[in-house]
């Protein structure tokens, strides 16, 4: 048998960090990277007599992200306690969500395969979420320089958590990680979370299984947990993937088990059996009443959130005529979309689709070689609009126009949106249009190439190009390429 | 000044016959003598409380005083106080010095009631004798051989013997009533969510409620008025507008009826057997009382009452099980010397640090929550709940106060059930439903059983009418002297 007569079945639980500047049933900061300790309250480290209160704007988030993925947004749902002893645990219980989750249902739409490689090897697919629950992150054990003995830092403890789960619905590691990736990329649409994986804020669990082609029945699954980058999710699974139908060839049976990924061995490792899975011991928690959430508030929500990639990029085709490649490729992240956006809002929607060439050709090229984020772009959006308005009213060539944004990359022209023009003006890069002026160029070319000339006449049509290259060039880019091509050829034809 | 009542300390106090400090003083002073006996106080807080005094008299000066302002009192040793041990009765937190104030400590604090020190209880609340606390059993004040009753029993001995005025308490199934009526004094438990419970260390936090104790409903008026009053960081803290229970007492007028047209209902259930000879006694006494004042009875039903334990036994442990979690000897209470590895730290300090009682709670409630019981156990529980709080609601519908004895008996010798828990359980018949359901109760004393011991009668009244309990027993104390009534201790 081979790996196609397998069937794979993927489902993630993804747990995002929200971005609220206090916890979730505490006033401490949740900024990233303090002292140890030094941003855990009095609720935190659990001492006696202390009490809960839950932070809004965790469930405002979560109400955001219900919404923008169509989900019922529950009127009533109830905070349990997960109960078990841990150092990092300081209360011996995490207070999560088990029976009536904030989030139920909803679905999102993924592109699996490389958009780049062309429209027949990427897929759209919908993949069903099961919920999304609110919940406290832990704090940390620290292992190591303590000397045989583990520091506790709490710093963490309380963070607020949404755990968004799907549906066992992916079928391969790509889909997976295009799953991932459009989470990923709508909680920082939504602004709910950060999704910095370095820090943390975006972990994945990913539980896998396999079964035979044809079959209805699920296989044993296995839990890869605490999945911190695409990458390792995608080596995870298909390690894991590759193990399973290994042993199950073998005639082996695959136990529910929960798994770490070693990045540096490539391989998973057993953690824990599901015989020595915990009994967590769920209840309602008594110290917080069941979370209501009104119609009222549930619109104010909705009505504040910003306009979702999907329906962006519908729009970016139907508005801007932009194909589906482009508009997938310009909403891929809310940062790119705001910055095309502003350009075109500048340059207008007639140059929708320069502007997307130079947003997604040089300036993506440009931000990759540097390492740059597009909202830290040395050219603004703005100033890369003033450029494209030089293009399109034929101030300048479209290849002089590449020279004008390296300067304006470099921070010539200054920080305001006319910068374009300030180089163009400084440099003397204003397209030549005077035909006088062209045709005494023309007449220094030919002059000084008779054998191209002659190539020329003689039907070789690759000379007349050279001849248009030796005018630009005597024109140092300047001239207007177009008139360059009539003149010439009047001249030659003459 | 002994036995004063508050409005007669605080006229005193007030008109300079005696200063806060000396006031304190008298009252620490005879913590000194009598503590001993009784074992009621765990921490004395001398310099504290003088210093406090001390403010308090610049406040008296100043002319800004408050109701408690000078007034001594004392906290059950759990309501958590900065500065001052705070151990819940248990080893697990001897060490313990919290570095917060309780809600109810911040507010008594600002009113200027001047706090002693801090009471025995039951380890963790759990326990209806006293006998569970690491620090010992406390002795009634009445009777040294007999219990206080509990888990508030270092409060209610210390208000019987009149080594404090006032103290706080807190009620999860009778915490404050039960001890209140094996003591001879008043108590009251709010409706739930009256008290913050910040600060309050938990025991089962859906139940447990402060309370107040005093000699008569008069104090505890002017006590819990200092005590409520919405709290943020209590999810579970009601907002509603602060009463002034004192203001609200009607000023009893001697060969007037005025409790005419108060409906009293007597739940079936609670007259049936189980219920000693001399306590029915006391309790039918003041019931005749009570329709002497202008009050009927009426016969009212509360069928699933008698689920009110298991259904307790249940829900407390539930609770109980994940409340105690946190003391696993990490950050803060009780660690064992020695252990091999963090499962052996948190085995060893956990069995050093907690008692029998609290064991056998967590171990109850971890059973009943664990995969395969929790609907058979936990849910059912829970539904019984809403049964008995339907109960309530219809009896209410009949009458104005139910009314009933506090406990079956009087308070028993030391030792008596040490053997026996379920035994001890049973005997918070007529208090755990109250706290089910959510509802205010007060215990008032109303005589004396055949071993010289005090017996309590309870009312229990709908959400929010404490003003009304406290005004039905305000007029009983007026008619009536038990609530003056001292022990021999004392």
């Amino acid at each position: 048998m081979s790996r196609t007569d397998w069937e794979v079945v993927i489902g993630l639980e993804i747990h995002a960090q929200l971005n609220t500047a206090s916890k979730i049933f505490s006033g401490a900061s949740t900024a990233f990277g303090a002292e140890p300790n030094r941003q855990a309250s009095a609720v935190d480290i659990a001492l006696p007599g202390t009490l809960p209160v839950l932070n809004r704007g965790a469930v405002e988030r979560a109400m955001r992200f219900g919404l923008a993925i169509g989900a019922h947004v529950a009127e009533k749902s109830v905070f349990a306690r997960k109960n078990y002893f841990y150092p990092d645990l300081p209360k011996g219980y995490q207070i999560s969500q088990m029976d009536l989750p904030v989030v139920q249902g909803g679905e999102i739409t993924i592109r699996v395969g490389d958009a780049a490689g062309g429209e027949n090897q990427a897929y759209d697919k919908s993949v069903r979420l099961t919920r999304a629950h609110l919940e406290e992150d832990a704090g940390k054990s620290l292992h190591e320089d303590f000397h045989g003995m583990t520091g506790i830092d709490l710093n963490r403890a309380g963070t607020p958590l949404l755990e968004i789960v799907s549906e066992p619905d992916m079928r391969s590691s790509a889909e997976a990680v295009a799953y991932a990736r459009a989470v990923h990329a709508l909680v920082r649409w939504i602004d709910i979370c950060d999704g910095n994986m370095q820090e943390g804020s975006f972990r994945c669990d990913a539980n896998v299984s396999v079964r035979k082609q044809g079959a209805t029945a699920l296989g044993t699954r296995r839990e890869i947990k605490n999945l911190n980058s695409f990458r390792f999710l995608q080596q995870a699974i298909d390690y894991e993937v590759q193990w399973q139908i290994d042993t199950l060839e073998d005639g082996g049976r695959i136990e529910q088990a929960t798994v770490l990924f070693d990045p540096d061995s490539g391989e998973t490792r057993m953690m824990r059996s599901k015989e020595d899975a915990h009994d967590y011991r769920y209840f309602p928690d008594p110290d917080l009443l069941p979370l209501m959430i009104s119609a009222a508030w549930k619109a104010r929500v909705q009505a504040a959130l910003p306009e979702l990639p999907g329906a962006m990029k519908a729009r970016f085709m139907d508005e801007y005529g932009l194909s589906a490649y482009d508009a997938i490729t310009l909403t891929a992240t809310k940062e790119v979309a705001d910055y095309f956006q502003t350009v075109v809002s500048a340059a207008g929607a007639a140059q929708a689709k320069i502007c997307a060439n130079w947003v997604m050709g040089d300036l993506a090229a440009r931000l990759n070689k540097a390492e740059l984020e597009i909202a830290a772009s040395p050219v603004s959006a703005t100033q890369l609009a003033g450029l494209v308005a030089r293009i399109t009213d034929n101030t300048i060539s479209n290849a002089i126009g590449k020279k004008v944004f390296e300067a304006l990359w470099r921070g010539e022209g200054g920080a305001d949106a006319n910068a374009a023009d300030a180089i163009i003006d400084a440099q003397g890069l204003r397209q030549v249009t005077d035909s006088g002026a062209i045709e005494a160029l023309i007449d220094e070319v030919l002059a000084a190439n008779p054998k191209s000339v002659e190539e020329f006449r003689s039907g070789k049509e690759k000379a007349f190009n050279a001849l248009v290259g030796q005018v630009m060039k005597a024109s140092k880019g300047k001239a207007s390429p177009g008139q360059v091509n009539a003149l010439l050829r009047k001249k030659l034809e003459a | 000044m002994i036995h004063a009542s508050l409005a007669q300390l605080r006229r005193a106090l007030d008109s300079r016959q005696i200063s806060s400090v000396e006031l304190a003083t008298l009252f620490l002073d005879r913590i000194d003598a009598l503590n001993p006996q009784l074992n009621a106080f765990i921490s004395v807080d001398r310099a504290g409380a003088l210093s406090a005094a001390r403010a308090a008299d610049e406040r008296i000066a100043a002319g800004t005083a408050e109701a408690l302002t000078g007034i001594p009192l004392a906290h059950k040793d759990l309501f958590c106080t900065e500065g001052v041990l705070t151990t819940c009765g248990s080893k697990m937190l001897a060490n313990f010095v919290s570095p917060y104030d309780a809600h109810v400590v911040s507010l008594l604090k600002a009113a200027g009631a001047v706090s002693l020190g801090k009471t025995n209880m039951d380890e963790f609340a759990m326990g209806s004798s006293n006998e569970s606390s690491y620090y010992g059993a406390v002795s009634n004040p009445w009777k040294t051989t007999h219990v206080s009753g509990g888990s508030s029993g270092g409060s209610a001995a210390a208000v019987a013997a009149r080594l404090v005025p006032i103290a706080t308490g807190t009620d999860t199934g009778g915490s404050v009533r039960q001890p209140a009526a094996f003591c001879g004094i008043t108590g009251i438990k709010p409706t739930y969510g009256l008290v913050s419970r910040y600060g309050m260390i938990a025991y089962a936090s859906s139940l447990d409620q402060g309370g107040a104790f005093g000699a008569s409903a008069e104090d505890c008026a002017l006590l819990l008025s200092a005590m409520t009053g919405f709290d943020p960081r209590d999810s579970t803290s009601l907002e509603r507008a602060r009463e002034d229970y004192a203001a609200a007492l009607v000023a009893p007028d001697t060969g007037t009826k005025p409790l005419a047209g108060l409906r009293i209902g007597l739940p079936r259930e609670f007259f049936a057997e189980g219920m000693a000879d001399d306590v029915r006694a006391a309790v039918e006494a003041a019931l005749e009382q009570y329709r002497a004042l202008g009050a009927t009875t009426v016969e009212v039903s509360l069928p699933n009452a008698r689920l009110a334990i298991p259904a307790y036994y249940v829900i407390a442990p539930a609770e109980c099980s994940s409340n105690m979690s946190r003391f696993d000897g990490a950050r803060y209470g009780h660690r064992a010397a020695e252990y091999s590895d963090l499962a052996d730290m948190y085995s060893r300090s956990r069995a050093e640090g907690l008692g029998a009682e609290v064991k056998r709670r967590i171990l109850v409630g971890t059973y009943v929550l664990s995969h395969g019981y929790y609907d058979a156990y936990y849910l059912q529980a829970q539904r019984l709940r809403r049964l008995i709080a339907q109960d309530f609601q219809a009896a209410l519908t009949q009458c104005d106060v139910i009314a009933g004895p506090t406990t079956p008996t009087t308070a028993w010798a030391l030792g008596e059930m040490a053997d026996d828990p379920v035994q001890m359980y049973l005997s918070d018949i007529y208090t755990i439903a109250v706290n089910l359901a959510g509802l205010p109760g007060l215990s008032q004393p109303c005589g004396f059983g055949a071993d010289g011991l005090p017996v309590g009668l309870q009312l229990v009244g709908d959400y929010f009418s404490e003003a009304r309990l406290l005004n039905t027993a305000h007029q009983l104390q007026h008619v009536t002297d038990w609530h003056t009534r001292r022990p021999a201790t004392a």
